[in-house]
């Protein structure tokens, strides 16, 4: 096994050997989510024609959960190892700045879509979802993920307390991803807060992943698609670079 | 030969603190090395440097002959590194601990020489407990054992027996005397000086961010601290050409200072004369903690107050 794939397989058993709280416990929570928004909005909203009220928001909340997830996997591992100072023995290895880059990132992407894909199956039981193009779906989902778990790594490398780490989620990403259009539609909104909409990357996420289901999205899935890859290059130079020159852990 | 270890003028500093001022060292291939010196003068620093936790600010540093930064792969490959910490990772076990470091350096399998350090270590009832379960003293092994996966040429030990007993200490020297005589070089720190003066070839004392003292544990003791003689005489009195050498007198026994050895012949040429007998005589062996305090203490008016 080389280097590279030895830490992926690590970083993959890591979140997988405390699954209960890594996946199964971002499923229920969304499950309850679609519970409860469905039961309250069902009869008042329709986003789009034809399509019932908790249809449209399944995969919203799949979507959501997965960034989510892909966010706290690669944040809070290495949170949790320079706290702890563990990182030192990847740090003290011949792995390279681009092959932990590249593993954090593959294993979150892994756990986002294990978690969406769990939520996903899940609603099949109940529901009928259409499914228009399973490469769109999966085109934006790896994107998407791979975008959050590479500002995963810029947090998990920022932070130094767990508190700050705390922060960035529940002041930038939760916002943001609650913000991205997943209960509703941004033509449905005041202009403003349209005009804001478009400046929210997980609003191209999101879009551009219902896409995949409806083949109806409030802008191209190809300018979603191209604006979530601008961003993951613009965000994957940023945390090279801070691999690179070993910002804040190699001081 | 390329050298172990060659440090080039090496500085480090964290903002306005100067921690190491330009360090020049050399390690020689198969040397067993000790890096001494008080809390805070920069041993720990210099070891994160040359392992590459730590970037030097300037300076350069090559393992093997290469270079820690421009070559860190192949630097990092020759290099076995004990941290000082007791790190770990709680999410896994002792033999998946040492699975994953052999993996970073790409090695597949490695389970014969896993066993073999697992047995050294005296691990082997631990191999498939998780990390969290395990005494400080245990872990210790462990973080031995992670340095040594990839059979590295040269092992640094920052610290290896703090607060460890005495039975992990022995068996933990044995262990790496035994890497040492097959070829590995070895550096490592330690506070217990008579670790260093038992096992070492050459020290490196630093203070404040410069190496003070760079030789051999014989030259040390033999050149820098002098010898002493304790003596009884009959009678009780000490020939006046004597007493400048005098730095004891209690119970009938006098302690006298001798730079060398050769310098015994003048004491006993002043006790002949005055017919002074010798009742007893001893020779007290100098050692290199009595070297480490009178550098400490000689270099003091030489440094300036450190910021």
């Amino acid at each position: 096994m080389n280097g590279f794939l030895t830490l992926l397989y690590k970083e993959l058993l890591r979140f997988w050997k405390v699954g209960f709280q890594t996946v199964f416990a971002p499923m229920l929570s969304t499950l309850l989510y679609l519970l409860i928004f469905s039961h309250a909005l069902e009869e008042r909203v329709q986003a789009y024609p034809g399509v019932t009220y908790t249809v449209f928001l399944i995969p919203g909340l799949v979507i959501m959960a997965m960034l989510q997830n892909a966010f706290a996997n690669s944040s809070s591992s290495l949170i949790q190892s320079t706290v702890s100072g563990n990182h030192i023995f990847m740090l003290l290895s011949p792995l390279s700045y681009q092959q932990i880059f590249t593993a954090y990132v593959l294993a979150s992407v892994v756990r986002g879509l294990v978690v969406g894909l769990g939520i996903y199956v899940v609603t099949l039981g109940f529901f009928e979802i259409p499914l228009y193009s399973f490469a769109w779906i999966f085109a934006f989902a790896l994107m998407g993920t791979a975008l959050l778990a590479a500002l995963g790594i810029i947090a998990g490398i920022w932070a130094e307390k767990f508190e700050q780490l705390a922060a960035l989620q529940n002041f930038i990403v939760l916002p943001l991803t609650f913000l991205s259009g997943v209960f509703y539609t941004i033509p449905s909104l005041p202009p403003l807060w349209q005009g804001l909409s478009y400046l929210n990357p997980f609003f191209y996420m999101v879009d551009g992943f219902r896409y995949g289901f409806f083949r109806a999205s409030d802008v191209s899935p190809y300018l979603s698609l191209g604006t979530l890859m601008a961003c993951f290059l613009a965000v994957s130079w940023w945390t090279l670079r801070m691999l690179k020159t070993g910002y804040k852990i190699r001081k | 030969m390329t050298p172990a270890i060659e440090v080039r003028q090496v500085h480090k500093r964290f903002g306005t603190l100067h921690a190491l001022k330009g360090i020049d060292l050399e390690i020689h291939t198969g040397e067993f090395f000790a890096l001494l010196g008080p809390n805070g003068a920069g041993k720990t620093t210099l070891i994160n440097i040359i392992a590459g936790l730590t970037l030097a600010s300037s300076g350069s540093v090559r393992v093997k002959g290469h270079d820690v930064v421009a070559q860190y792969r192949e630097a990092r490959r020759m290099l076995g590194v004990v941290p000082q910490e007791l790190v770990f990772d709680p999410f896994f076990t002792v033999r998946e601990t040492l699975v994953f470091q052999s993996g970073y350096y790409g090695i597949k399998k490695n389970n014969s020489w896993i066993d073999e350090i697992i047995h050294h270590l005296d691990l082997a009832d631990k191999a498939d407990t998780n990390m969290r379960l395990l005494s400080g003293g245990m872990k210790r092994r462990v973080l031995v054992a992670q340095a040594l996966v990839h059979k590295p040429p040269v092992i640094v030990l920052d610290e290896p027996t703090a607060g460890v007993d005495v039975e992990l200490r022995q068996a933990l020297w044995r262990f790496i005397k035994q890497l040492n005589r097959s070829g590995h070089t070895i550096v490592l720190t330690t506070h217990y000086l008579e670790e260093a003066e038992a096992l070492c070839n050459r020290v490196a004392m630093l203070k404040n961010g410069s190496i003070v003292v760079l030789d051999s544990v014989r030259n040390l003791i033999s050149n820098i601290s002098g010898h002493r003689i304790r003596v009884r005489l009959s009678p009780d009195t000490l020939p006046a050409a004597l007493q400048l050498l005098i730095i004891g007198h209690d119970q009938g026994y006098y302690v006298l200072a001798i730079e060398k050895y050769s310098q015994l012949e003048n004491v006993m040429t002043a006790l002949r004369a005055t017919q002074t007998q010798i009742l007893e005589l001893q020779i007290l062996q100098p050692d290199l903690e009595e070297v480490f305090v009178k550098i400490m203490h000689d270099t003091e008016s030489l440094e300036p107050a450190s910021v």
